[in-house]
């Protein structure tokens, strides 16, 4: 893939976006992989989360709106105790599905959960998720 | 000892089991549980946007109530833990933040309330040797892989008070209560949380993951001590049974099932009608061998 890069669009809107609400610093990832080799959730991503930041260091956001890995990504955090520069993912996964649902409203279908679900479902599955996916 | 106790939105009503075996398995060990009065929800994750004041607001509203009973506020569900322990953090480092989240809920909370997860104060308050001093049913001969699951261990800086990596505790609770830990690589692996609620099948890959590894290293049942981990690992294996050929399901348990049994408590409310994979006959073969 061809890109040109600028000042500007390195750092545009969304850019800016990101680390205001993820308070993380992007151009600190030096692209060593370690995230994106222990995400347990990896295997079922289209952009991996080594990726993501990339993209995101190069201003390319809008790939990053439409993948399926923001909605992904669990926060489990093993990318965030593994990272040699203490960049915290997850909060820029979060990040992203914010900008999406600010502008596009909540990510998720409530009624496709059937009864049974909602009567035997833990709590914490239900208002998890629906924190995550909603706005 | 006497200690507050949170017990959360999922073992006030899912989880009752694990609720009810906690309760009754600290005060056998000398813990006394005494439930927060008028708890609200934690809010179930932690926020990640940075100035998101508002959702810290509920988790903070239990600290403040549980300063008004003493020093130690405990959970057995590790989520809630998760999120009281890193917001309590959170309150004492931040003290801009700190102003308006106590101005929003009318209090003037600076985090002096420590958050102490239910086994960490097995471990270091009751102590596991002293537990193994009260065991009358040693589970004897079982092999046990202990599953921590994410809440626990991550993010470390914030909450863990085991070895992120390598974490011991369950095991060597586990040990104490007679049985044989095993080893294996999953058992800080993310089981997939609440993705389950948008897509099940991509659960189901993370669970078969976890326990083909506890299967290999020769588990007989998984023991875990959160209630959305105990959920996914023992839900998703009836599917796997028909995806995976082979596949065989093995009992999931709540840490303090096990202590309950292994201390020869009554554990007929730990609500075994709940598990999907039905641990009762191995309970039964456990207290058939002691007797
Ligand atoms: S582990 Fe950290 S430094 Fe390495 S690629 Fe991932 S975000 Fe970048
Ligand atoms: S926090 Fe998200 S991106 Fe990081 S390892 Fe976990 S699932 Fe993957």
């Amino acid at each position: 893939m061809r890109v040109r890069l600028s000042a500007e669009s390195v750092h545009n809107e969304l850019v800016q976006r990101i680390e205001e609400y993820s308070g993380q610093g992007l151009m600190a990832c030096y692209q060593c992989g370690k995230c994106a080799a222990g995400c347990p959730v990896a295997f079922a991503m289209d952009m991996l989360p080594s990726q993501v930041i990339r993209y995101a260091q190069l201003g390319l956001v809008e790939p990053l709106l439409e993948s399926k890995t923001i909605w992904l990504c669990a926060a489990c955090q093993t990318c965030y105790t593994r990272c040699p520069k203490g960049i915290d993912l997850s909060r820029i996964m979060e990040a992203l599905r914010e900008i999406v649902m600010l502008e596009k409203g909540s990510h998720i279908n409530y009624d496709a959960l059937t009864s049974e679900e909602q009567a035997d479902w833990p709590q914490q599955a239900f208002i998890g998720g629906f924190r995550k996916y909603s706005v | 000892m006497k200690v507050s106790y949170f017990p959360g939105c999922t073992l006030n009503t899912t989880g009752k089991g694990f609720d009810n075996a906690v309760r009754a398995s600290a005060a056998a060990v000398g813990l006394d549980l005494v439930e927060l009065p008028d708890w609200n929800c934690c809010g179930a994750t932690y926020p990640l946007i940075i100035d998101n004041m508002l959702e810290l607001a509920a988790p903070a509203h239990v600290l403040v109530a549980a300063q008004q009973e003493g020093s130690i506020l405990t959970t057995a569900c590790s989520t809630c833990y998760n999120v009281l322990k890193r917001t309590n953090k959170f309150i004492q480092e931040h003290e801009e933040e700190r102003d308006r989240i106590n101005t929003f809920i009318e209090a003037e909370y600076a985090g002096e309330v420590e958050v102490k997860d239910i086994l960490h104060m097995l471990r270091d308050d009751v102590g596991f040797e002293a537990i193994a001093d009260k065991v009358q049913l040693p589970l004897k001969d079982l092999k046990v892989a202990s599953y921590y699951g994410c809440m626990v261990l991550r993010p470390p800086n914030e909450v863990a008070y085991d070895d992120p990596d390598h974490p011991t505790s369950l095991d060597d609770l586990v040990a104490a209560l007679g049985a044989t830990p095993v080893d294996f690589a999953h058992k800080n692996e993310c089981c997939g949380a609440y993705l389950a609620v948008k897509d099940e099948s991509i659960t189901r890959e993370m669970v078969y993951a976890i326990l083909r590894s506890a299967q290999n290293a020769g588990a007989e049942a998984v023991v875990t001590n959160c209630p959305l981990c105990q959920f996914n690992l023992d839900k998703q294996q009836a599917e796997m049974r028909k995806s995976y050929a082979g596949y065989q399901p093995v009992p999931i348990f709540y840490f303090s099932q096990l202590m309950g049994l292994a201390l020869g408590l009554e554990t007929e409310d730990y609500g075994w009608e709940r598990h999907y994979v039905d641990a009762r006959p191995l309970v039964q073969k456990l207290l058939e061998g002691a007797s």
